[in-house]
């Protein structure tokens, strides 16, 4: 288990004070000014040393990322733009950290801005997260009261913090989405290039990070990359917090180091898998948009990037969703697919059209209502709307009903003959395949 | 607008640059819903759009657009029940047949004007599923019978208690962390903050 000392959230449960009192005395804003007194260079460096890949599920690598932002002219001012419209199916974890951590954020947010020499940076909160946008908001103005961020103020850096939110929908965690929900229009993704990094927020150059990015980013920075690189395998650096939902015993948040395998995290964190290991059907590892993994593969594999994506998965914002034997695993995908035909913003036809069918499609498998041939209709439609889109939502429906079909073909295939010997039954030829 | 909403909408207009206060519109949105018994009519999304100085139809895109905002009066108290795969796992079948026995068809208000409910997407709780959303504040880690209880007391008017209905006091492990059990490590991850302890 990752030792306490070793911990970046320590307040991780809200069983402390959140307040800056609370912040303080386990370590955060501490020499902050020493920190920017380095320069932005040193900064950019350190966080390329620490290996940290963003925490958003595209594990890009952060410091990479800071380090594309072009100098700010005054005509252009840059921008960082912190995502928290945290809404991947499995992910509460930046819920915890601002609502019981939020000042790592904050201060994460003033450090990462003045690495990318920007005056303003805005958080965008999702709509439901309301006592979570309050909380961070009291953060924010003690952070102001006490002169630590503000044109003002004594770390050196004139920087304006401000906490925005969206209304309900998961596209907006789509970067160039939130920008456009942040200018106040629909949330429908922007075709790139140009990048945010040239023209993102009101045409001007702009980041947009992850929470824990940003959160972890100080404590980093204190502790040396060095600290923070030794965690993980090689590639796969760092501390990570993870969100254990479904089949265990105990479900809960918890920061673990990188690269720990399956089995230990769920035994150690979380009270084993209900029933038993025996009893583990599969695991969605990484948030609703990875491909599931079954129980045997996935038992002894390390939790990070690079060996979840050798099974064809991801670790993608660490949301690990357990499913024991119980599971109606084809119901399980198929409420998946609704909610991305629920989540498409309409702007791409493979998208707009596709999560619909594949929704209806697979809703009939989970009844066994379908034909065979169905399944590899199925299959085909996924690869053709998978890639063929603005944004990744079409990739994200597309890869749990590739998963589904890779993994547990033969259980689809049973319930479609189960449908079959069931009678009376409505005859299966009678069903239309194309959109309803 | 209430001369309070209003205040609140100044400050917020105040966040953004000169000329983009178009980036208020969901704010002012939410804020006119909230005065407005959680929903929108027309009137409110047209006042809204003159508020900001943004054509109608650009308003009405983000009122569609966005889950939040309701365009059809909701019960008093409105419940959003996540369905989505993590809380399905975890038992909202029996919180969503107890939503339909009880209050009835999604959408549709009680005649007492008490409750109203949807089947919402991911609300981001899913550590504590299965859990709704009520107006503003979550409930989670529901079972049949605490959710009963839950709409009993506030059908009742009963103090009601927001997060948890188990005990937890967030995401940690039921039956208490494991983790985090000694706080205050500072930066050196031994005593205390740097400067606290005179090292630098």
């Amino acid at each position: 288990m990752l030792a306490d000392k070793d911990r970046i959230f320590q307040n991780l449960y809200g069983f402390g004070d959140p307040g800056l009192k609370g912040a303080r005395a386990r370590g955060a804003w501490d020499n902050t000014k020493g920190l920017i007194d380095k320069g932005k260079d040193w900064i950019i460096n350190e966080m390329k040393a620490s290996g940290l890949r963003g925490r958003g599920g595209a594990g890009f690598p952060t410091g990479l990322k800071w380090s594309f932002m072009p100098k700010a002219t005054d005509a252009r001012p840059s921008y960082l733009v912190v995502n928290a419209d945290e809404s991947e199916p499995g992910t509460c974890k930046d819920r915890e950290i601002m609502r019981n951590d939020p000042h790592l954020l904050v201060e994460g947010c003033l450090i990462a801005s003045f690495a990318m020499e920007a005056h303003a940076c805005y958080i965008y909160v999702r709509g439901e997260y309301i006592a979570e946008r309050e909380a961070l908001q009291r953060a924010v103005d003690e952070a102001y009261e006490a002169k630590l961020i503000g044109k003002d103020n004594v770390n050196g850096w004139p920087f304006d913090l401000y906490v925005h939110h969206g209304a309900g929908a998961y596209i907006c965690g789509e970067e160039t989405a939130l920008l456009e929900s942040l200018e106040g229009k629909k949330g429908m993704p922007r075709l790139k290039p140009p990048f945010p990094a040239n023209m993102g927020l009101y045409g001007c150059p702009t980041t947009v990070n992850n929470v824990e990015s940003i959160a972890v980013a100080p404590t980093i920075l204190r502790r040396g990359a060095a600290w923070f690189a030794g965690f993980g395998a090689k590639n796969n650096a760092g501390t990570k917090l993870f969100c254990v939902s479904g089949h265990v015993n105990k479900p809960c948040n918890v920061e673990e180091a990188m690269s720990l395998p399956f089995r230990e995290l769920i035994d150690t964190h979380c009270g084993g898998v209900r029933g038993g290991w025996d009893n583990l059907l599969a695991v969605i590892p990484g948030g609703s948009s990875v491909r599931c993994v079954p129980a045997d593969q996935i038992i002894d594999c390390p939790m990070d990037f690079d060996s979840l994506s050798k099974l064809r998965s991801g670790l993608g914002t660490a949301a690990v969703i357990v499913m024991d034997k119980s599971t109606d695993i084809v119901r399980a995908i198929a409420r998946l697919s609704y909610f991305y035909k629920h989540e498409s913003c309409g702007q791409c036809t493979p998208c707009r059209e596709g999560t619909g069918w594949m929704w209806r499609v697979v809703s009939r498998m989970a009844e066994g209502r379908a034909h065979k041939k169905e399944i590899d209709m199925l299959l085909e439609v996924s690869k053709q709307i998978e890639g063929h889109t603005i944004c990744a939502l079409g990739d994200a429906a597309a890869w749990p009903i590739q998963g589904l079909i890779t993994h547990f073909r033969g259980e689809i295939e049973k319930r479609i003959d189960a449908y079959s010997a069931k009678a009376p039954h409505e005859p299966v030829e009678a069903i239309g395949v194309a959109a309803e | 607008m209430s001369p309070e909403t209003k205040a609140k909408l100044d400050r917020i207009i105040a966040k953004y640059p000169q000329d983009k206060q178009a980036s208020a519109v969901i704010s002012a949105l939410w804020l006119a819903q909230k005065q407005n018994g959680y929903w929108l009519p027309r009137a409110a999304i047209e006042k809204v759009a003159d508020t900001l100085g943004m054509p109608y139809i650009r308003v009405l895109e983000v009122a569609t657009f966005y889950t939040m905002f309701n365009l059809e009066p909701v019960g008093k108290y409105f419940i959003q029940m996540c369905g989505t795969t993590p809380c399905m796992l975890a038992g909202s079948d029996s919180i969503k047949a107890i939503c339909e026995k009880r209050i009835g068809e999604q959408r549709k208000v009680t005649a007492d004007g008490l409750f109203s409910w949807l089947e919402v997407e991911c609300l981001g709780a899913c550590c504590n599923a299965p859990m709704v959303q009520i107006n503003d504040d979550y409930y989670e880690d529901l079972n049949a019978a605490n959710f009963n209880k839950l709409l009993d007391d506030l059908a009742a008017g009963r103090p009601v208690k927001t997060g948890s209905q188990t005990g937890r006091v967030a995401s940690e492990p039921a039956g208490g962390k494991i983790t985090t059990l000694t706080t205050f490590y500072g930066a050196d991850g031994l005593s205390g903050p740097l400067s606290v302890a005179g090292k630098k």
